[in-house]
């Protein structure tokens, strides 16, 4: 069932959430905003570490549509934290891939007086190493 | 110096297969204090007991040593042949030279070699035990049961029904507790009241039961049987005795817009008031806080219009000392409050409501007088939603909710759904749950024709967020089965919140020294075997003071609650274990460390007069073990700083006398 | 006969309500353990005072194990606690003294696990073999 399980240990530990107290009662999904972009739902990625079938969840785009709002961390009943497991998928991809894909030189260019500062870190948190 | 007799038991061959029995009597001849020795088949058959206590008038023997079976098989039956033989039964040892000797070990001259060990360690205890005499104390054949639900009727009329008196302490002004609020009951859907109310009824017309209701305990002193208790009866401002219920002065009383307790404030009551049409006693009560007289001493429309004239603006708390002999707590549960789960809008929006309001819109005797109406606006709601474990099984919101799971909230949500489709079949309704835990009699059957015959909607998610928006309420929740998040416009959302320990059980486990767990629920003696029983003597537990559990549980575990203590008051004296601890007053000096580690709080102070050696008399704080409360663990020994607290029949020179003969 | 063999000597001190039936029961399952292990029945791990542990080194002894009931088990509600709060202190002082941790021990054995208690006695008996014989605290006045 562990088909990767080397990488499942990794996510777990870069998370440092526990996927194991999940009580698969989708509340994470239920609460979140970014649902119907994504093509693994929240607690889709919790049950999908678990079982240790991560490949899919690596070449999905649902990685880069998570809002990181942290909705699902706040209202999780059994604190398993499904925006960080989301997190270190993402960024086992981007380890994966090489360089940054965003740097601080970056955002100059992009940013105005509107831009919430959440999105900004949100965005290194997305994608860089 | 004791004269001990030493009896080796050959087991037939089941301690002599790999014990050279001879070879021990031989041996244990020879130990310090032993007179006779001798061995023999079957020393528990007849024949065997009847050598011990010819043994004992022939050699005037004043301790015994059998060396013979693990001591949890027969050393009962030791001490009765002691006691047959005139000894005291604690002047026996057992040294147990089958189960962890002969049973073990295979080699003939090791097995003999450690039997002898063993019996060596029993004699040198032996020779310093002590005759031990069980204390005997009185019952006081009167029972307590604090708090007036369900739990606590059932209780009371258990004992009283075996002919003992009972008193009833509940804290509202009228017994009946949380049952008296539903509306109807799973899975037979019968009413609540149409069960409960000749209950109450009973309770009031028993002549063995006291109905102490607006009271609360406040102290609890003594032990099992024995117990003294303080009882505060809050000042009503109406004589009891004397109102008759009619419901004049509530009719007249100018005060009404205090919302009402026991429609969970759903509507309003007056300053004085009933708290509904069955209240047992039927008595008014006067809110203190409400009332304009007592305020600032302006009204009194009530004694005007009171034909009795119950009413007394100068009553005063009354404190009532009474003794019993047991108390049984049944202090029950209420509903979590959901003002933290912020995403459900249960402060933001009317129409989002707990369960237990849920049955209050149902019952005819509620606010709106069995209308299933949204609270907003009154009008009828089409889409319904239920919210299962809302703070249940809570593992990370602990300042939210419970980690435990709340047991009744699967079923009453079927009941509330399948009733809502059957009164008002053009409503949806839809139940959100993360399991349906259903284990009872007719339970599943029950949630399944919920499902199958009346066409309500369980979908496996959870709701993340209810928005209210216009007159309705925006749910967004996910279905894990069809993998799809749901958008659905409710007119009403029902939460079943968590049940938690009432609030006033934490104080009162104090007073009583009962244990309580993390979540303030009642600890049990045995969790499986002595599941109604405090583990402090005389205290017992019945309903939802112990865990969360619906009626039928409630009902039944009330009623062995009360068997337990029919069977502690129809005793008259406790005989109690005399393997007790004890304090040595000129060494103890009263440091509070044993009184601090003691689980049964058996320990307690006495300023005591001492002679000291220049003839003055000094006043020192010692410690007093209450025989009748130790169980005799000796946590206190060992906290004992000076060594002045010792245990009888396990005391620190046996227990070292056993050291030294295993070691030399 | 092996005169010269090399027998520890291990005291167990078992609480009534679990390990010591926990022992009762590895002997109607006919589990063998050593014979170097000499069991004393105190009602609960508690009662354990750490006199009688040092008593037992002084004596001679070459390991000392204390059996309780599971945590949250205990017949008397909290006394496994104490017990293991008490001997965390005294094994880490013994240990000091040179009296390695290896040869104190607690362990919670309840009154269904026979095997377990067979398997620890085992255990332990075998550690403390391998150790060899205690000199620390004992106290050669005590031989005879």
């Amino acid at each position: 069932m562990h088909n990767n399980k080397y990488l499942r240990d990794e996510i777990i530990r870069i998370s440092g959430a526990d996927v194991s107290k999940c009580m698969r009662c989708g509340k994470c999904s239920a609460t979140c905003p970014a649902y119907d972009e994504m093509e693994y739902h929240p607690h889709q990625f919790v049950n999908m570490v678990e079982c240790g079938d991560i490949e899919p969840l690596l070449n999905s785009e649902s990685l880069y549509k998570c809002l990181s709002c942290f909705a699902c961390i706040d209202r999780c009943p059994r604190g398993v934290q499904p925006a960080k497991v989301v997190e270190a998928v993402r960024l086992t991809a981007i380890r994966k891939q090489g360089a940054n894909h965003i740097t601080a030189d970056d955002i100059p260019a992009v940013v105005d007086a509107d831009t919430p500062q959440q999105l900004l870190v949100s965005a290194f948190r997305k994608y860089t190493k | 110096m004791q004269r001990v007799g030493v009896f080796v038991c050959w087991c037939g061959s089941n301690i002599a297969g790999t014990v050279d029995v001879e070879a021990v009597s031989e041996a244990l001849k020879s130990e310090p204090g032993v007179v006779f020795s001798t061995n023999y088949q079957y020393m528990c058959s007849q024949a065997g007991q009847d050598m011990i206590k010819d043994a004992v008038k022939e050699h005037n023997l004043t301790g015994i040593v059998v060396c013979s079976c693990s001591p949890r098989m027969h050393e009962a039956t030791f001490r009765k042949t002691a006691a047959a033989a005139g000894l005291n039964p604690y002047m026996v040892e057992i040294a147990n030279i089958r189960e962890q000797c002969s049973w073990v070990h295979k080699d003939v001259l090791t097995g003999t070699e450690k039997a002898i060990i063993l019996g060596k360690a029993a004699v040198a205890k032996v020779n310093l035990n002590t005759p031990l005499i069980p204390g005997e104390s009185p019952v006081t054949k009167r029972a307590l049961v604090i708090g007036g639900g369900i739990a606590g009727i059932q209780t009371a009329l258990d004992i009283a029904d075996a002919g003992f008196e009972v008193d009833i302490v509940e804290k509202k002004p009228t017994i009946g507790g949380k049952m008296a609020q539903l509306d109807k009951t799973f899975p037979t859907l019968d009413c609540a009241a149409c069960i409960l109310t000749p209950k109450m009824v009973d309770v009031a017309q028993n002549e063995k039961i006291r109905i102490f209701s607006y009271s609360e305990v406040t102290e609890v002193q003594g032990f099992v049987g024995n117990f003294d208790v303080t009882i505060k009866k809050n000042a009503r401002y109406v004589k009891e005795e004397i109102c008759t219920g009619c419901g004049a002065c509530v009719e007249k009383c100018p005060m009404k817009k205090i919302p009402n307790e026991f429609n969970l404030g759903m509507d309003n009551r007056s300053a004085i008031y009933i708290p509904f049409a069955q209240a047992v006693p039927k008595v008014a009560t006067i809110d203190p806080n409400a009332c304009n007289m007592l305020k600032n001493g302006k009204c009194g429309v009530c004694s005007k219009v009171c034909a009795a004239g119950a009413i007394d603006y100068t009553q005063k708390d009354e404190y009532i000392n009474e003794k019993y002999g047991a108390i049984v707590v049944a202090t029950g549960f209420n509903p979590i409050s959901m003002d933290k789960f912020d995403e459900f809008a249960y402060n933001q929006s009317k129409d989002v409501i707990t369960s237990l309001e849920f049955e209050r819109l149902t019952n005819a005797a509620g606010p709106s007088a069995g209308k299933l109406v949204r609270p907003s606006d009154g009008k009828h709601p089409h889409t319904i939603v239920f919210v299962q474990c809302v703070g249940s099984r809570c593992e990370s919101c602990a300042e939210k909710g419970k980690e435990y799971c709340s047991k009744i909230c699967c079923m009453y949500t079927a009941k509330h759904a399948m009733l809502t489709r059957d009164k008002y079949p053009d409503t949806e309704v839809y139940v959100f749950y993360i399991d349906v835990r259903t284990p009872g009699k007719n339970f599943d059957e029950f949630y399944r024709r919920a499902v199958e015959e009346y066409g309500v909607k369980y979908v496996k998610g959870m709701v993340g967020k209810v928005t209210p928006e216009g007159d309705k309420l925006k749910v967004q929740a996910s279905d894990l089965i069809a993998n799809k998040q749901l958008h659905i416009d409710a007119d009403l959302v029902v939460l079943a919140a968590a049940i938690e320990p009432d609030k006033s059980a934490r104080p009162l486990a104090t007073m009583l020294t009962a244990s309580m767990d993390t979540n303030d629920f009642f600890t049990e003696a045995h969790p499986k075997l002595r599941p109604v029983e405090s583990p402090t003597a005389g205290v017992f537990l019945s309903g939802a003071c112990q865990g969360p559990k619906d009626i039928p549980e409630t009902v039944s575990q009330a009623g062995a609650a009360a068997s337990k203590v029919i069977g502690l008051l129809a005793k008259d004296k406790l005989t109690g274990n005399p393997c007790v601890a004890n304090s040595n007053e000129l060494m103890c000096n009263g440091c509070s460390s044993c009184a601090n580690v003691c689980p049964y709080g058996a320990i307690s102070y006495e300023d005591k007069e001492f002679r000291m050696p220049d003839r003055t008399t000094k006043v020192r704080r010692v410690a007093v073990v209450n025989p009748a409360v130790c169980q005799g663990c000796g946590a206190c020994t060992v906290a004992c700083p000076s060594g002045a607290m010792d245990l009888k029949g396990f005391a620190n020179s046996q227990i070292m006398a056993e050291v030294d003969a295993i070691c030399k | 006969m092996q005169v010269n063999e090399y027998k520890p000597l291990i005291v167990a001190f078992c609480c009534n309500w679990c390990s010591y039936a926990g022992a009762d029961l590895a002997g109607n399952n006919r589990l063998a353990y050593p014979a170097d292990v000499k069991i004393i029945r105190v009602p609960c791990s508690c009662r354990v005072n750490p006199m009688f542990i040092l008593r037992a080194f002084q004596r001679g002894a070459d390991g000392v194990i204390i059996c309780g009931c599971h945590p949250g088990d205990c017949h008397y509600t909290s006394g496994n606690y104490y017990t293991r709060r008490r001997m965390a202190a005294l094994f880490s002082m013994l240990d000091y003294l040179g009296i390695e941790k290896e040869r104190t021990r607690v362990e919670w054995v309840s009154a269904a696990e026979g095997a377990k208690f067979a398997a620890t006695m085992n255990d332990f008996a075998k550690t403390v073999a391998s150790l060899g014989e205690n000199k620390r605290l004992e106290d050669l006045r005590c031989k005879k």
